[in-house]
């Protein structure tokens, strides 16, 4: 089968693009359930507790050690085995396959963020935490008020870098009968044998979502930290740094 | 359940009535997988890093492509494109050219390894340019100052400064590249542990105790890695100063 640019661009393309929504509800619903998860996982984590401190470990120590793969197919494959056929049948959200990848793809993502929001909150300045305490702050106010807020800020970056990885991770979803870009791809692929086309119109389509989101996400990084961006975008050089090369 | 739990222990014993034996040279595939990926990708990388870094405009332009376009992909995307689209436009050019036969196919080993290094390739470029950049220019050019040529200067002074400024995140890749090859199952079972883990779970119909076993197999090897790679960190960094 040859490469065919007209019948990839009304063809197969409509039909990629009618499954983005499907990729992006995937992306933004694990992302917010997975970065909501990820702060009780940061804070049990730095809990001088091991009680607390040594589960958040092994938590975080599974998610990133094992591959996205293994922990769809665990939930996907697994419930399966642990609940009768009858419960299985019955219920609408444990036989779609979504749901199980929206499980696994925000745990995953609470495990990732949870690392990293630990770091972000040992880098606040102890003398923003001081500064709580000495307004007559408890210990959740300063939390709540302080440490996370400014925790978050410092870790945005990191955690935008996260989302993007996610949103390129949700194709993997099409291998539990998810039609979000690449189940779509894969199905029309299997029916005509088109490789070329399929693939090729799903790879501009990704590439399209990524780009963009990479802009929106720069951009709202931008807008975010305005306060703390050099004044000039591009600082005078030092005329030592102008020598040679 | 419980009463078989003894036999589910069981089948993982050694050699036809377990899958230990299947765990294991599962190991040794997918590390075997992932550093031929790896040293492909490095190859790759120490190029584009370089293609980067000049002065050559095109060059710098079409190593900027590639890296944008391999980041912005899925890795199963990518997978599926150089296992399937690749090695047929590969095999079809081959016969075109009359190199190859009609009956001529790619080697699925080949294939995955290459698509991991393709991967790969882009991630390290990035990797080792960062490293280049973070060498001191002082020290380059003392190196010139003193006389150097282009190759001495690298061999000497760049080179074994950026791989210390790399190592975290040549670590890092190691790490994706191993869990990476889990997707390698979704084209081809050539026996790496994803595709033994899948197949005993899919035959056995017991798939949290196979899963569970693979995770930890890539736990273990995830836990192996890293603690190589601190290791490494602290060699490279013996003879650096803590502020």
């Amino acid at each position: 089968m040859k490469f065919d640019p007209y019948y990839m661009i009304t063809v197969v393309m409509p039909q990629l693009i009618a499954a983005v929504p499907l990729t992006l509800f995937l992306t933004f619903a694990s992302s917010i359930i997975g970065n909501l998860l990820a702060v009780p996982v940061a804070v049990a984590r730095l809990s001088p507790s091991p009680l607390l401190s040594l589960p958040a470990r092994a938590f975080i120590f599974t998610m990133r050690g094992t591959p996205l793969l293994i922990q769809l197919y665990f939930v996907y494959y697994g419930l399966g085995q642990v609940f009768p056929r009858w419960v299985m049948q019955d219920m609408p959200f444990l036989r779609d396959g979504l749901w199980y990848a929206l499980f696994a793809f925000s745990i995953n993502t609470a495990g990732y963020t949870g690392e990293i929001l630990r770091g972000a909150i040992m880098a606040v300045p102890h003398g923003e935490i001081e500064a709580g305490r000495a307004f007559g702050m408890n210990r959740r106010q300063v939390f709540f008020r302080i440490t996370l807020p400014r925790a978050v800020r410092i870790c945005l970056p990191a955690m935008s870098t996260e989302t993007v990885l996610l949103l390129k991770a949700t194709s993997i979803a099409s291998l539990v009968t998810v039609y979000e870009v690449m189940g779509t791809a894969t199905t029309i692929r299997v029916d005509t044998y088109r490789v070329y086309d399929t693939l090729i119109g799903a790879g501009i389509v990704y590439f399209v979502i990524v780009y963009g989101m990479t802009r929106t996400l720069n951009w709202l990084e931008r807008r975010l930290n305005k306060d703390r961006m050099p004044v000039s975008a591009n600082p005078p050089r030092l005329a030592s740094d102008q020598g040679i090369v | 359940m419980a009463a078989d739990a003894h036999s589910l222990w069981a089948s993982l014993a050694w050699g036809d009535s377990g899958y230990g034996d299947e765990f294991v040279k599962g190991i040794g595939t997918t590390l075997f997988i992932s550093f031929s990926g790896y040293a492909i990708g490095a190859s790759i990388g120490m190029l584009g890093a370089w293609a980067k870094l000049c002065h050559i405009k095109a060059l710098n332009r079409t190593a900027e492509v590639y890296t944008t376009v391999v980041r912005s992909l899925p890795e199963l995307l990518l997978i599926f494109l150089i296992f399937y689209a690749g090695t047929r436009a590969l095999v079809s050019l081959l016969v075109m050219l009359g190199v190859a036969g009609q009956g001529f196919d790619i080697n699925p080993f080949a294939a995955v390894i290459t698509a991991l290094g393709l991967i790969y390739g882009a991630y390290l470029t990035d990797v080792l340019r960062g490293g280049i950049q973070a060498v001191p220019k002082g020290q380059i050019e003392a190196a010139k100052a003193f006389g150097m040529h282009g190759s001495k200067r690298f061999v000497r002074i760049i080179f074994p400064q950026m791989i210390r400024y790399a190592i975290p995140g040549l670590g890092n890749q190691w790490l994706n590249i191993t869990k990476d090859s889990a997707y390698v199952s979704v084209v081809a079972a050539v026996g790496e542990i994803m595709s033994v883990g899948r197949g005993a779970a899919n035959t056995t119909h017991h798939p949290i105790f196979y899963f569970g076993a693979t995770a930890g197999v890539f736990m273990a090897l995830s836990g192996a890695s890293m603690f190589l790679f601190s290791r490494l960190e602290k060699r490279a960094n013996r003879g650096v100063r803590r502020v």
